[in-house]
């Protein structure tokens, strides 16, 4: 089989699970209209796929510092913080993520992808391990699979499970780095992590929690889960995204380890990239700023998880262990996945179709994210339509 | 299992994997566990995970990069059992 052949078997693969004209990956949209509703085709559809969990993509903050910032500093910064230098907002943004978190200094990252990239390869290298959850993000993955550390998996969310894998890495363990998140993309559940700072405490070794979703969701300021839990001061490093709850992109790394301040000099996904746009910057300092005081936004976001969670719970479907902002429903087959997920388009809905191997246990997903500006009549009309289609599709 | 010999673990191996593969094809040493077993990679992880519990082993997923048959896979498995005891 030769390179390209080898492509061809995965597009059969793909069709196999998606049949020609389903567009349920990387579905066009032809406008936004808010951080709720988008037109898909010649239709106004409801968005509950998108992440945005604050629903700050169009604040009127954001917007404007975003405009200022292109227009005083440029469409990009056309390369690296190394060779191009650092602009007065990278070096803003990265002091107002350290004082966020009450921390000695941050980080900030091009994605949130090499934020994960970028931490994990510079702090583990050859001869190293790192133990990670075995539902992690792909971008935890690769950043181990870039650092050359032996990688060993734990049970999701099996704190025994790690300790036993600890445990058998013997003098190792103190060169271990842990990597957990504070929810899981997949089914929305939250990482035990008292349990996990007590083994790592316990055995002498690093951890590092990843907020990608947490952040904006979790805590009275919306640091994540380590400010839920109140064990900002036990984890090691914190990583996370601008993606989602600040609707930009990039990432961020931060720490009290004075260490961290090297990454800048070793870590290939910092150093060889393009370092943020202006206007990304801008964005993300006034939403920040709009998610440390939106305690308002992150109580209507947690409503409009609580009344979908019930609704569809009580309905029959199968759900991740607690309520959250991303609520999935685990569908036996891909087909009947593909089904709901049709059926909610056909209702003006859109939602996220995650088919195996992606989805944990081999299961197909069809995943909602919540957004703190969803209406409870718009949250009602999904939870009716999931139970429509529930008697018709899945029953 | 007394002293987790090769075979032992070869035997082991295709036992678990005979579950655990959607194919009807029996099970011998030389077979791709990706293309004639159909051994996906979040199996094949799940499965590592299992041996590592049965053999008090850990087995970093990087080592796999180099495991194609169901034999490579005893191998490696032997090599770094008989490393830690």
């Amino acid at each position: 089989m030769n390179l390209l052949d080898k492509l061809d078997a995965a597009a059969t693969a793909r069709k196999a699970l998606l049949p020609d004209g389903v567009g349920a990956f990387g579905i066009p949209i032809e406008e936004i209209y808010s951080s709720t509703e988008a037109r898909i085709g010649e239709r106004r559809i409801l968005l509950l796929g998108t992440n945005n969990y604050l629903g700050l993509s169009f604040a009127p903050e954001c917007l404007q510092a975003a405009h200022e910032a292109i227009d005083k500093e440029g469409t990009g910064t056309t390369g690296s913080r190394m060779a191009n230098g650092s602009y007065l907002g990278h070096r803003a943004l990265e002091q107002e993520f350290a004082d966020f978190y009450q921390c000695h200094a941050s980080i900030v990252f091009t994605t949130g992808y090499q934020a994960n990239l970028g931490t994990i390869s510079g702090l583990v290298g050859p001869g190293d391990v790192v133990l990670i959850d075995s539902d992690s993000h792909a971008s935890i993955y690769d950043g181990c699979t870039l650092s050359g550390a032996d990688i060993i998996r734990f049970r999701h969310n099996d704190a025994t499970d790690l300790e036993k894998r600890l445990r058998r890495l013997g003098e190792r363990a103190q060169n271990t780095l842990i990597i957990t998140e504070g929810i899981y993309s997949m089914l929305g559940d939250q990482a035990p992590l008292a349990d996990i700072v007590d083994i790592k405490k316990q055995y002498n070794s690093i951890l590092l929690l990843d907020e990608a979703h947490s952040l904006g969701v979790l805590g009275d300021t919306g640091q994540g889960l380590v400010e839920k839990t109140g064990l900002i001061n036990e984890v090691d490093f914190i990583t996370g995204t601008f993606s989602k709850s600040l609707c930009s992109i990039g990432g961020f790394c931060v720490s009290n380890h004075p260490q961290l301040d090297q990454l800048r000099y070793i870590s290939h996904p910092y150093i060889f990239t393009a370092s943020p746009s202006p206007s990304t910057i801008a964005s993300t300092r006034a939403a920040l700023k709009l998610l440390r005081n939106g305690k308002h936004l992150r109580r209507q976001l947690w409503n409009n998880a609580e009344q979908l969670y019930t609704k569809l719970s009580k309905t029959g479907y199968q759900l991740g262990p607690e309520p959250g902002p991303i609520i999935a429903a685990t569908v036996n087959s891909p087909q009947g996945a593909l089904a709901l997920w049709n059926g909610l388009l056909e209702h003006n809905i859109y939602v996220n179709l995650i088919l195996p191997p992606a989805a944990p246990e081999n299961k197909s997903l069809v995943r909602c994210s919540i957004n703190a500006a969803h209406t409870p009549e718009q949250i009602s009309y999904v939870g009716q339509v999931f139970a429509k289609l529930y008697n018709s599709i899945l029953e | 299992m007394s002293d987790n010999s090769y075979n032992e673990i070869l035997q082991l191996l295709c036992n678990r994997l005979e579950n655990i593969s959607n194919t009807d094809i029996a099970i011998t040493p030389d077979l791709s566990l990706i293309d004639q077993l159909s051994i996906d990679s979040i199996k094949l992880l799940n499965l590592i995970m299992e041996i590592e519990d049965t053999f008090d082993i850990s087995v970093p997923i990087n080592a796999l990069a180099d495991v194609q048959t169901v034999s490579d896979l005893a191998s490696l498995i032997h090599r770094i059992k008989t490393e830690s005891s």
